[in-house]
Order: structure tokens, then sequence, then C-alpha cells
């Protein structure tokens, strides 16, 4: 049944002395239209799409026909607007409605806005307040539908949107992979009643079942049992009680288990059954626990009734009774083990406080097509999991002095994103090397590093603007907001999914964004760029003087020593800030000898005697030495083999990696100079497509169309991935159908020493996946 | 209360004559046999032999000199649950004279103690409606009689079994349910017998299928109700259970199992719920201060479980078009008690009301899933949950043919909760 309860005692009226913070909660009013609203139990849920103007960097070669402009820079680096789209949810307590209304009325300048969205049991009571206070129509949407459409999109757009929950565990959240085909599933929504549905595809569902046990009968019966009133009290006893006083248990009725059925002793027999012969008091918290895992585990034993009778395996739980109570979450996990000896596993949804608003949104959004595009969480702007909860967060109620409130921002991405076609199993493929929500020494360091490294990143987004006074304010804006993300995440490791090297490098380049910093290195890339370049036939030249065997080694060496040059890291970037001049043979002389720490080098070479692959897709990774002295030669010489190349680099700025802008130019250089790859070129034989990704590691789950596309037209059968954040903090594991190149220089100390290497050892993987995985691995996780 | 069972019109009369007249001349209406009356003959379960694979060796060794040697009097089966014991005595009524001159005195007067009185003690009581007169087991002719005791109150039936030198007569004491091995030791030290313990689910079957092959006379053994969705027009109608395979057996006792029952050695426990009899006493308890099963129906019979629940007319105002969820479902077992103004208007009735169509319709839901999951029919529920019941009965009735759109069919059995007491006699008469 649909979520219909209404706070009981909470007064509905404004309370005026609360003054809103513009910059925190509504944002982008200004561009905001679309509005929906989904007014729950107790928590209101706004939705609403506006436009972001964003400065970006771009990148354009400079006319060189043109006599007037006789630069020594390689290309010209100009800073526009550019506007994006982005979905704003925002989630508060009912009590604050009124005040809502007002604000957004306030600074609402879009008024092409006619009509506004409404889902939820208590729309109807709110749907005068609403059209009085905005002038906006309210156009009712069906509760499920609305919750369903919410549900696919979360599951489609937000990579580990799904979880496990174990109270036990060392990290009690497992987050789950975005499988690429997201039906069928079953939602069992527990509001007051409890409604089991089944989601075949976008617009096929069918209520299959039900139950009148939900979390209304946990209210009701709970406060008339022990006299307590709210839900969230209820709870609270609930966790405090022992059910075996007023359960009657297996044992009870045994006297130990009852060993021919494999019941054991400590089953529940008889719901409350103690309670009917015995007579005598129980204590609130005894009730309320044995009340607790009667109502779970009914819900849990007719989902899995449901689940086994549609042959369904993915079974999500939502509704006010589960919405992040870690308790319902322990029960009702619990009650599905039980039923189906682990078969099925219970699965929760960070953000299923926000499914109705986004299915009432979606509806009303149907003319901008938003299931075509690809959307992304931006960690900036949202609130990450269960932070609306004041017991679990009380640093997020303190705040600001405002009202405790819960954000979620999705930005509309450029591309569609897809699987890299090549992956030997989408659906289990991990991203990311090591999980920190599970590795807590490993959390620990990455953490502190992260803070560690905030005042050089401010210092240099603010040389990036020289000329724009107000750049420090900003920076020192990002400063606050990354500091805080990183004191959430201590606290929290799981407030945004699994917490990865990636996902704290994703975060910090999503908040360098929204204080318009959009390119911090632009200017550090460009030199480099303009550096190596005039290296760049030297170095090409003397690898020809070389025999193929030294030749091979050397195109190996140039590109493990290009990699040196990352400002990403942090070993690196104190060298580089204290001597620019540190150079290209200098990297080379700091490489690991061979052996190396990973080293499939002589398995590489003895492939390469063998026929030329058909097409390889390269991803790059930084600007200057590495793209230019390190992986262009490399191509080079796979163009010269009869080697079809893609080169797939990033579509937006992430530290120094070169961009795709900036890479067409390069290569357009270098083609000038070089015959090879001016016919690599010309022929098609050498192609530049963008990865879709503007971080540091790389998802090969969520790449570009294109790039998809490209991959299967060339019959691509070789993979190199080079760079830490590319090769070792994600893709280290990543089993791929056709041959593949890994390789790195590890820049960092702690993980070198983790690794039982030192800085700058090397990580050379090769994998065939026709033959033994070689025995030269190391494992990344500490076992 | 009543101590007799579900027709409360049966009270006036002992051996229940006048329902037998009224469902005898109901069986013959035509229409009411679904199966052809030749088969009666081959009416299954009706031997309680079996060779099925149980670990009773203690029973067979006692018991070697084979079929013909009858096992000595007393004949108990006992059936020892969560909140009752339930007892059922073979009263042997072609004792020769020079058997009754032979017949011990602690032996007769256990006889005499069990057939002459309804009531033992304060609280045990021999259903008196259900007794089965003129059976033959085992060659013998005599009546069975089924008696029932709180569980808490085991003590006292050991220490008169303690008292009336029990122990001498050297029977074997066939005892099923979860207490047979809970009080194993209780019935050795404090009366020194030694119980032969029986699988509770075996017995339950065997019981079960027994019973509904000896019962020819009388009141029918099972019955449904006609029309269960129609309350002007719901009657209860005799049916009699030929081919029963395969069926669904929902015990409901304390807890709840459900079996699926492909033939009387081919079973298994599909599943069960904590939600059972125990819960609804259990919460009638601690929500109004009744305390005993009859009271709470009793407040039940008079409450209104709308003013808890809410309804699914209560949130949509009409029925739910988009789901074909009728207005009257309930939306939200005890919804309604939310909210304060609503808690503080129920009535104790309104309660115990409330408790008993939550569970009760809990069951349905489990029951009727378990069935579309195992592909079964016809659902067959016992357990003393449902002695004097008819609310819950018809309530099953409902939801078993309105949820399956006419696919399920609610069967009901005048010995409800005795069966696996039964089952653990036969064990004794017939070991497997």
């Amino acid at each position: 049944m649909a979520e219909c309860v209404r706070v009981e005692g909470s007064s509905h009226s404004m309370d005026k002395s609360i003054t809103l913070p513009p910059d925190e909660i509504f944002r982008n009013l200004e561009n905001a239209k679309r509005f929906a609203i989904d007014i729950g139990g107790s928590l209101t849920k706004l939705a609403y799409y506006s436009t972001v103007q964003h400065k970006v960097a771009k990148v354009r070669s400079f006319d060189h026909t043109a006599k007037e402009v006789p630069s020594d820079k390689l290309y010209e680096i100009s800073v526009q607007e550019e506007i994006t789209a982005r979905l704003h949810f925002i989630k508060f307590e009912n009590a604050y409605i009124e005040t809502c209304l007002d604000f957004i009325k306030d600074h609402l300048v879009n008024t092409e806005t006619k009509v506004i969205k409404a889902t939820g049991g208590g729309a109807h009571k709110f749907k005068d307040l609403i059209e009085k206070k905005l002038g906006l129509k309210v156009d009712k949407e069906d509760e499920m539908t609305c919750l369903i459409k919410g549900c696919n999109f979360v599951l489609k757009n937000i990579p580990h949107e799904a979880f496990v929950y174990a109270k036990h565990a060392d990290s009690e959240f497992r987050f789950q992979n975005t499988h690429p085909d997201i039906f069928p599933y079953l939602l069992v929504n527990i509001g007051s009643g409890v409604s089991i549905v089944k989601v075949e595809s976008e617009d096929k569902f069918e209520r299959i079942g039900g139950s009148s046990i939900g979390g209304g009968t946990f209210w009701g019966l709970g406060a008339l049992l022990t006299k307590t009133k709210r839900f969230d009290e209820l709870l609270q006893l609930a966790s405090k009680g022992q059910h075996t006083s007023v359960d009657m248990l297996v044992k009870d009725i045994y006297g130990g288990s009852y060993g021919s059925l494999g019941l054991t002793g400590d089953l529940i027999a008889s719901s409350f059954g103690k309670s009917a012969t015995a007579d005598k008091d129980f204590s609130k918290e005894d009730m309320a626990k044995s009340l607790l895992h009667m109502i779970s585990n009914d819900i849990g034993q007719l989902a899995c009734l449901y689940a086994k009778l549609h042959n369904l395996s993915r079974v999500y739980f939502g509704g006010f009774f589960i919405r992040g109570h870690p308790v319902t979450m322990h029960t009702i996990t619990y009650s599905i083990n039980f039923f189906t000896k682990g078969e099925v596993q219970a699965l929760f949804l960070r953000h299923e406080g926000y499914l109705g608003a986004i299915g009432a949104f979606l509806k009303g959004a149907e003319e901008d097509n938003p299931n075509q595009y690809s959307w992304g969480e931006n960690y900036a702007g949202s609130s990450g999991l269960m932070s609306v909860s004041p017991d679990i967060n009380p640093m997020q109620r303190a705040r600001s002095g405002t009202f405790p409130f819960d954000m979620l921002e999705m930005d509309r991405l450029e591309r569609q994103l897809v699987n890299l076609p090549l992956l030997q199993d989408a659906s289990s493929y991990i991203p990311d090397t090591v999980d920190l929500t599970e590795d807590a020494l490993a959390r620990e360091y990455w953490l502190s590093c992260f803070e560690e490294a905030l005042d050089g990143v401010v210092k240099r987004a603010v040389a990036s603007q020289p000329d724009i006074p107000e750049a420090a304010e900003r920076a020192e804006k990002f400063r606050q907001k990354y500091r805080h993300k990183l004191q959430t995440l201590r606290h929290q490791p799981f407030a945004y999914g699994s917490l990865t090297v990636r996902s704290l490098l994703d975060t910090r380049e999503h908040c360098l964004n929204e204080f318009n910093f959009p390119d911090p290195y632009s200017k550090i890339k460009q030199r480099e760029n303009d550096v190596a370049l005039k290296y760049y036939q030297k170095a090409v030249k003397s690898l020809e003087e070389l025999s193929w065997e030294e030749r091979q080694f050397a195109l190996v060496r140039g590109v493990l020593a290009g990699n040196v040059f990352d400002w990403g890291a942090k070993a690196v970037s104190d060298v580089l800030e204290s001597d620019p001049e540190f150079g290209f043979e200098e990297a080379k002389r700091q490489l690991q000898e061979r052996p190396w720490l990973v080293d499939a080098y002589d398995q590489w070479i003895e492939r390469l005697k063998g026929p030329p692959h058909k097409c390889a897709l390269f991803f790059v990774d930084n600007s200057g030495m590495d793209i230019i002295l390190g992986v262009m030669p490399f191509v080079r010489e796979l163009l010269c083999r009869g080697t079809e190349v893609v080169l797939a680099s990033n579509s937006g700025p992430a530290l120094n990696d070169v961009t795709n802008g900036e890479l067409q130019i390069l290569t357009e250089r270098i083609a000038a100079m070089d015959p090879v790859i001016q016919s690599g070129l010309k022929e098609d034989r050498l192609t530049l497509v963008q990865s879709g990704s503007s971080s540091p590691c790389l998802d090969l789950s969520r790449l570009d169309k294109v790039l998809a596309m490209v991959v299967r037209e060339r019959q691509t059968d070789l993979v190199i991935i080079e760079g830490m954040g590319r090769a070792i903090h994600t893709n280290y594991y990543a089993m791929l159908t056709c041959e593949s190149l890994k390789m790195a220089v590890i820049k960092n100390s702690w993980l070198a020493d983790r690794l039982g290497g030192k800085l700058f050892s090397v990580v050379f993987k090769y994998e065939d996946p026709t033959r033994k995985p070689s025995k030269d691995t190391v494992a990344l996780t500490p076992s | 209360m009543a101590y007799n069972g579900h027709q409360r019109e049966d009270e006036a009369s002992d051996d229940g004559e006048t329902p037998t007249k009224q469902l005898r001349s109901v069986k013959e209406m035509p229409g009411y046999l679904r199966n052809d009356t030749e088969n009666e003959a081959a009416t299954p379960g009706g031997s309680a032999t079996s060779d099925r694979p149980t670990s009773n060796s203690t029973a067979r060794h006692r018991m070697d000199s084979g079929k013909k040697s009858r096992p000595p009097f007393p004949w108990f089966g006992m059936d020892i649950g969560g909140t009752l014991v339930k007892l059922v005595y073979f009263e042997p009524k072609d004792i020769t004279a020079e058997e009754e001159q032979e017949e011990v005195e602690n032996l007769k007067s256990i006889r005499r103690y069990l057939t002459s009185n309804i009531a033992y003690g304060k609280t045990g009581i021999r259903d008196v409606h259900l007794e089965l007169q003129d059976l033959t087991m085992c060659g013998r002719t005599g009546n069975l009689h089924f008696i029932r005791f709180p569980t808490h109150d085991l003590p006292a039936f050991l220490q008169m079994g303690r008292n009336k030198h029990f122990s001498s007569l050297h029977t074997t004491l066939c005892a099923t349910g979860g207490g047979a091995y809970k009080f194993e030791s209780d019935f050795r030290t404090m009366a020194d017998l030694q119980l032969h313990k029986l699988d509770e689910l075996d017995c339950l079957i065997r019981g079960v299928l027994y019973i509904d092959s000896v019962v020819s006379s009388g009141p029918s053994e099972c019955y449904y109700f006609e029309n269960p969705t129609d309350p002007e027009r719901c009657v209860q109608r005799p049916y009699t259970l030929e081919n029963p395979y395969p069926l669904l057996l929902v015990n409901i006792g304390s807890g709840v199992s459900i079996l699926a029952v492909y033939s009387e050695n081919n079973y298994k426990r599909v599943t069960g719920t904590s939600l059972g009899g125990g819960t609804f006493l259990g919460l009638c308890c601690l929500l109004t201060g009744c305390s005993t099963f009859e009271e709470a129906l009793e407040m039940a019979s008079q409450g209104e479980s709308t003013r808890v629940d809410k309804l699914v007319r209560d949130i949509y105002g009409g029925d739910y078009e988009r789901f074909g969820l009728p207005g009257w479902a309930v939306a939200s077992s005890f919804g309604n008690m939310m909210f304060k103004e609503k808690r503080e208007s129920v009535s104790k009735e309104d309660l115990a009301r409330a408790t008993l169509v939550t569970i009760t319709n809990n069951i349905g839901s489990i029951t009727r899933m378990c069935a579309l999951n195992e592909k079964i029919e016809r659902v067959v529920f016992v357990g003393n949950f449902l002695r004097v019941n008819t609310l819950s009965m018809k309530l099953l009735a409902y939801a078993m043919d309105y949820w399956s759109k006419g696919q399920l069919k609610a069967l009901f059995l005048r010995h409800e909760g005795y069966f696996g007491a039964v089952g653990a006699l036969l064990e004794l008469l017939n070991p497997s």
C-alpha cells in the first residue's frame, strides 16, 4: 500500500525565523522549471530542473597562416560559459513546507512554468497551499507509477545506487554494481501497508501483491502496546529490546531445536506467544522488538514467496519503514536470508526517499526526453546517504542555523554512456581496485592524503586564474566544501556509495567545477605540451636508430617515464614544483630496473614477434612528456606494424590529463612533423575519440557511446591502459575479452610500500584471455 | 465457555444427533459428491500402516511379536504443543467378563476417571462432541475420547499420573509435539514414564488421513463454506476428502506450519509463520487484558475491525482501480492506530477483532502464495486456533476464494486440533 501517513502532532505551520541560504538550498532557482513535489507522511521532496552556467576551458588552435600573431604558444586557451542541465532534488520535513514555498516564490524568475507535478499521500492535503503560494496548477500523478519511474532512473544512472546491508560486517553497506540490464526486479514498498510490484521494463510494471501488515501496523500496534507515539521512538525502543521474553521460541516448545526440520531453537515459533501464557508485565522495549521482528519476518516471507513465484532474484525494499533505518534494514535482511537460505539478497537504495519525486518530475519532463541522456550524480551538490536522519548526522542538523535538509543533484552528461563491449562480464565488472569502505587502513591513508594535498590544490586553483581577483575567495569556498566532504566521508565512508580513490578524485573535480575552476592545470598542460613537442623528432630519431628488440624496450620505458609526470601524484608534484626542468631522461633514470614489480615484459615481446594486432585501443593519461614522448612513439610503432590505433582521451579536464580537445591539436602538430602519424590520420588508421569521462580514473562501464561503436567496428583486439588512476586505482583486475596491457609507475610511496615495492616501481601487466593468467600478478588488496 | 466444537447449536446435545441428520440430508443432494461413490472402498489413508522410513525403532522393538499382538491397555496418544496438550484415549467397549476380571484396578480407575468426567481439574476438558463411538481399532471396539488441557498444567497431569500409578501399567506412552522432547525428562522423573517421541508432522498427517477415513456416520469430518464471498448465503457444507492429493495442510497452533502432502508417506513442510494462534491470544491479552482464548474470541465477535484498520477506501476514497484493489480491503492492519484520536475511540472488542482479522488474513495470504508456488488447489486448515472460531474459518474461506478468483478451496476438519495426538495413538497400535 502506498505511503499515506502523517506525522502525528507535527504542526505544518511555518517558522518565520528561518532564513534560507540560497547558495545551499534550492540552488539555481533563477533558471528552474518543471517542478515536481512528493509529499509523504513526514517528508516533502521537491524536484526541479535547472540550467547551470559553467566556466569551461576550451582550447583552440591558432591560425598559423595568420601573420600577425607570432606566438610561442601551441594553442589558445579560452574560458567559455557553457550551459548544462541539472536536476535538483531537495528533501525536508513537512513542517517547513510553507517556508520553502515562500522562498521558491520569491526566487523564481522563470515564468513559463504553469504546473507542478505532485504525488504522495500528502499531496492532496497541501494542494491548495501550493497553488496559492506558487500560482502553479497542481497536477496529481499516480504514486506507484512515480515510484517505479524514479526507481528505474536511479538504478540506470547512479552507480552504487543499490546496496546490501550487513550489520555485523566490516562495512555495513555493500554496494552493488549497476547491472547493464536493470530489469526485471521486484520492488517491495513498505509504507503503512506493503505493495509488491514486479517491474519488467521502463513502462511495464504490475502490483502482484501486498500485505496489510506493514509500517502502519508497526506504528499503530506499537503505539497501542507501548504508549509511544512516534515511529522513530518505536524503532529506538525496538533496538534496545529482547524479543525472546515475549516470543515463544522453538526451544520454548521443544526444549531445544526441532532437528528433523532443521529449525533451530532460537527461531520464533509464535510471535507474542509468551504474552498469552505468562502472567506478567512486558517491557516496552521487548514488545517493540518482538513486533519489529514479527512484521519484518512476515514481509520478508511474503516477498520471498512472490519472488519465487515470479522467478525474480533482485528484490529492492523501500518505503518509510525502511528509509535509511539500520534497524529495519537489518531485520528485513535477516528475514530474506532466512527464507531464501541466502539465494536472494535484500537490496536497498541510496536515494530511495527521492524515488517518488524523481518519478513525478520525469512524468512532467517527458518533452525534455530525460531518459535519452546519461546522468551523473554530482558529488559536490549531493548530501549523500542518510544525512537527513538527525541521529546519524547531528552535524548536518546543527549546520548554518537552518532546518535539516538533504539534497541530490544530477548533471546531464553530454554523452550517452555505455559499457566497453570488450568487458568479459559487464555485470560483475568493478572499476575500483580497492574499496575504501571495506579497507579501513587504506581509507585512513587516502583521506589524510587528500586532505594534505588540499592546500596545494587551492594554491594551484588560484594561480590558474591570476587576472580574476575574487578567485582566492572562490578557492577558499572550494577548500571548505571539499574539506567538509572529506570529513563526512570519515564518518560515513558509504555516503556516496563505495568510497574509492576514484570517488575522492571525482568529488574534488566536482567541487572545483562548482566554484568555477574548470581546469586549473590548463596553462601547465600547455607549457608541458610545448616543451615536449620540441623533443618529439629527436626522440623518434633516436628510437629509430635502435635495433628492434632495443626499440621495443625503449618504447615501453618511454611510456613509463612519461607517466612519471603526473601532477595528480604528490611525490611528483613536489619535485615538479621545485624543479620544473625535471626532464624526460631524468624520469627514465628514476624508473625501477627490471625485473619490475609486475613484469610481463617477456610475454609482451614474445607476442610482438607474432602477427600484428588488428586494432589497439589506448586510454591515455597525462599531457606533455607522457602523451608526446611516451605514448605517441609507441602508437607510431603500432601503426608501423600495421595495427590501427584508437586514442581515447578524457572529454573534460581532470588534473593534468590530456583532454580530447588538446589531443586533437597535439596530434595535428605531430602529424606535421611525422609522416607516419600523418598518413595514419589521413588513412583513418589513427582515430581520436573521447572517453566520455572527466575523471583521472576510468570506469569501463560508463564510456562514450561513440567509443564503444568505434571499438566494435574496428574489431579491437588490444586494449592499452596507462597510468595509476586508470590502470592501478581502477581496472587493475578488469577482465577483458581481448589482450590487454596495463602500464603504470607507482608514484605514491604508501601504495608502493603496500605492494611490496619502492617509489617509482613499475607495473607492466600483459594479459591474454586465451592464455593462462600471468604468474607475475601482484595482489593490490591485502589478503 | 463452551467446551465443544465449532457448531454452537451442538451445545445442547451430547452426541450431535441433530446436526447429523441435517448434514445427511444435505449429503444426498445432487451435485454434492464430486467423486463416484464406488471409490469409497478405496479411500486413501484407510489403513494407518505405512512403511515410511522413520526413526521409531524403540516402538518396533517393543512390539516385535507381530501385528496381531496388541499393545496392552490403556491406549493413549498425546500431542504436547506450545499452548495446549491434546490427549486421545481409546476406551474399549468390548471388554469381556474375563478381561474385566483380569483388569488391574489402576487401569479401571483411569478409564472410569476419564470417561465419567468431561472436565478435569480446573483446565482439562473432554470435547464430548468430538467423541467417536463404536470405533474399531486394532481389532477392538470402543470409543475414542478427545481431551485437552493447557501445556502449563502439564505438571498437574504428571502428578495425577504418579498418583494413579500409571507407570505400573507398563504401557508405552506415544507422544508428539515439541513438549514430547522438552518434557521427556519430567515424564521420567515425575511420573516414572518413558515417552516414545514421535515427529509431529508425521503424526499430524497420519491422524488427518485416519480420522477422515473412519468417520462415516455423524457429522462429516471435512467441510467447507459455500458462497464464502456472500455473507448472507455463506453456509457450511460437508465435503468428501476423496483423492485428497495433493493437498496443502495448514496447521494453525501457537505458530503455523504449512505442509504440501502428495501421498500419505510423501510430504514436505513448505514453510511456516510465527504469526499464529499464540500471536492472536498474546496480542489480545496485551491489548485487552483478557486471559483466555474463549474470552478473546468472544470479544472479537462483538468488535469492528474497520475502526482499527486503515482500509483502501480510507486512503483512496474508494477502490484503488489502478491495481484492482477493492475499497473494503485492508490497506494497513492497525493503520488507524497511528493516530491518537483514533486510538482513543476504539473499544477492546474492536482491537480483539482487528487482531483476529490481521492474523487470519495473513495466514490466508501466506497459504495462498504457497498454494500457487506448489501448484496445489486444495487447502485443509487444521489446528486449535480454529476451535470455536467460525469467524476465522469464514474469513479464510473468503480470502482463499476471493484472491484466487475461485481457484482455491478452503477445507476444514471437525477434529481440528487433535490429529497429532491421533497420529501418536496410531503409532502405538500400528508402528510404522
